[in-house]
């Protein structure tokens, strides 16, 4: 036995994990312009259109429907804009080139932000769940809840896929442009804002292509609302999605060097 | 291959690298070794920033190699040994100063106690700060720190005062040669050529992707004749510039600046025809003319 033997120190890399995730977090936090509509659109929309203004026709449960649809919308943004715009900036800013360049582990970076989108998912459930469950009369099994829970917090890595692969392609100034322009059509094309079968049967068809389409559908099974298709149907769909635009993400970003 | 105690902390081999038609870098060797400075100057677009991230793996050379301590760049515990400040890295504005030092002190698996970095980098103040609301001085300032904090055995710094005070830049000058008498080597890209003077140990010039000149700043600055007689005297403009050693001469009222290859010559000539001549002072080329000169020749 060596008597000189040392313990060298080490990296921690659940550290630098926790800390690149916490920071990340925080960051956006205190960004007004993607904090604000973030955190605060989900519940206003929910107040106005499930509670206060709800048209409460036939067999239409908005308080139940919109609980899980706005879900979806709500956490399509920390994916889309969360990944977006902070991709975008790091990388016209040269603090991604800083990133690569320091000894950070290779996949804190997306792992952080993944944490990030998922957090403010998680807050963005708990909003609508309390709203829901106070004033909007919503009344749900355990089950329920859970299986909700789990498909808004998972439900945000395809967008975080797409968020990825847009701000590989455009500029921090750009990029909540183009954005809003493939969040807000097709919230409203996937039956986000008012069930589908109120829509024209040529929006109502090409529906499927949409991701968010695939994620209200599991959303409204979650919460036991009539949903199209089958669950693993839509589970393929949205990871095929994901998979396509990390791959997509990625030959971008190898380029950007 | 693994790299031992006799590798240069940060060497490049034969690099060759092209960006469509243009050779950023043809065919260049550079060495860095423990506790020495080596400021690599060159004019923009000279291939400076792609040495250095070739150095640090962020690009590939076409041909050639890029080594850390023996080893390639990409390899995650050799950068570990390495500290970096790019010229441009805009960090979240809304990310506080000690959460940028936590963060970047994770990566490192022996770093320096935060309290020693904020003391030799000078941000004390700037800690609970965001970084989007400081002066373009602070954010250098942060980013040495980060750039120190990991102990680092080699460190990147490219033109690490840009937006420094008077104040802030000797402080740092400090800080640097600090390091290197602790063994630190360091790679300096500069545009301040008394900066380089000032700290290097070593310089290399690279003009269109080649080094064209490699010494001590004395070695440098010595390629260059030249040097700068500076007097007062009767004597007329015209007069003194048709002399044949003079390469250059002006005048600001009574007082000439002459630039000349063999001073000792002009200043035997000046004293023989001006008599009542004073205040007589001869410089040699300091390195900015040698940069000068090196760079024209390369060109």
């Amino acid at each position: 036995m060596n008597a000189l033997v040392q313990t060298l120190p080490r990296v921690s890399l659940p550290r630098v994990y926790a800390l690149e995730s916490k920071h990340e977090f925080l960051r956006l936090l205190r960004s007004p312009s993607f904090a604000v509509p973030t955190l605060m659109f989900p519940p206003m929309f929910y107040l106005l259109f499930a509670v206060l203004f709800t048209s409460g026709r036939g067999d239409f449960q908005a308080n139940i429907y919109l609980l899980a649809t706005y879900g979806v919308f709500g956490v399509m943004a920390p994916g889309l804009f969360g990944f977006g715009v902070s991709v975008a900036l790091d990388r016209e800013r040269g603090w991604l080139t800083l990133k690569r360049a320091q000894p950070m582990p290779a996949g804190a970076y997306l792992a952080s932000k993944l944490v990030m989108a998922m957090l403010f998912a998680t807050i963005i459930f708990a909003t609508l769940a309390l709203i829901a469950t106070t004033v909007g009369g919503v009344r749900v099994p355990v089950a329920s809840w859970l299986a909700l829970l789990i498909v808004d917090v998972l439900g945000v890595l395809p967008f975080c896929a797409i968020g990825l692969f847009v701000g590989t392609l455009v500029n921090g100034s750009g990029a909540p442009a183009v954005i809003n322009l493939i969040y807000l059509p097709m919230s409203f094309l996937s039956g986000l804002w008012m069930p589908l079968t109120a829509l024209p049967a040529a929006v109502r068809g090409f529906a499927p292509v949409w991701p968010a389409f695939h994620l209200g559908q599991l959303a409204l099974a979650a919460v036991g609302q009539p949903s199209d298709g089958t669950p693993f149907g839509h589970i393929f769909a949205l990871a095929a999605i994901a998979v396509f635009f990390l791959i997509l993400a990625r030959r971008r970003l190898a380029r950007s060097t | 291959m693994r790299g031992d105690g006799l590798d240069p902390s940060a060497q490049l081999r034969a690099v060759r690298k092209h960006y469509g038609p243009i050779a950023a870098l043809d065919g260049v060797d550079l060495d860095v070794h423990a506790g020495e400075l080596l400021a690599l100057l060159g004019p923009n677009g000279a291939g400076k920033s792609t040495a250095i991230s070739l150095l640090l793996g962020l690009s590939d050379p076409d041909s050639g190699q890029a080594r850390l301590f023996g080893e390639s760049p990409h390899v995650l515990d050799v950068r570990r040994r390495v500290g970096v400040m790019l010229q441009s890295a805009g960090m979240p504005d809304t990310s506080k100063v000690s959460e940028l030092l936590a963060q970047t002190r994770s990566y490192y698996p022996d770093p320096l106690d935060t309290d020693e970095c904020v003391a030799t980098a000078g941000i004390a103040d700037l800690l609970g700060r965001r970084y989007g609301k400081l002066s373009g001085g602070q954010q250098r300032r942060v980013q040495f720190a980060l750039a120190i904090s990991g102990r680092p055995q080699l460190l990147f710094l490219d033109e690490p005062t840009v937006g420094l005070d008077v104040e802030s830049r000797q402080a740092l000058w400090n800080a640097i040669r600090a390091l290197v008498a602790g063994g630190c080597a360091v790679l300096l890209t500069t545009h301040y050529l008394e900066e380089a003077e000032a700290l290097a140990d070593r310089v290399a010039v690279l003009a269109r992707g080649r080094i064209v000149a490699e010494g001590s700043v004395r070695e440098i600055r010595a390629r260059v004749a030249q040097r700068r007689i500076r007097c007062v005297s009767a004597l007329t403009l015209e007069a003194i510039s048709a002399w044949p050693d003079v390469r250059s001469i002006c005048r600001d009222g009574d007082r000439f600046e002459i630039v000349t290859d063999s001073a000792e010559t002009v200043v035997r000539q000046l004293l023989r025809e001006d008599t009542r001549l004073s205040e007589l002072e001869v410089q040699r080329a300091g390195l900015a003319e040698a940069f000068v000169e090196i760079t024209q020749e390369a060109a």
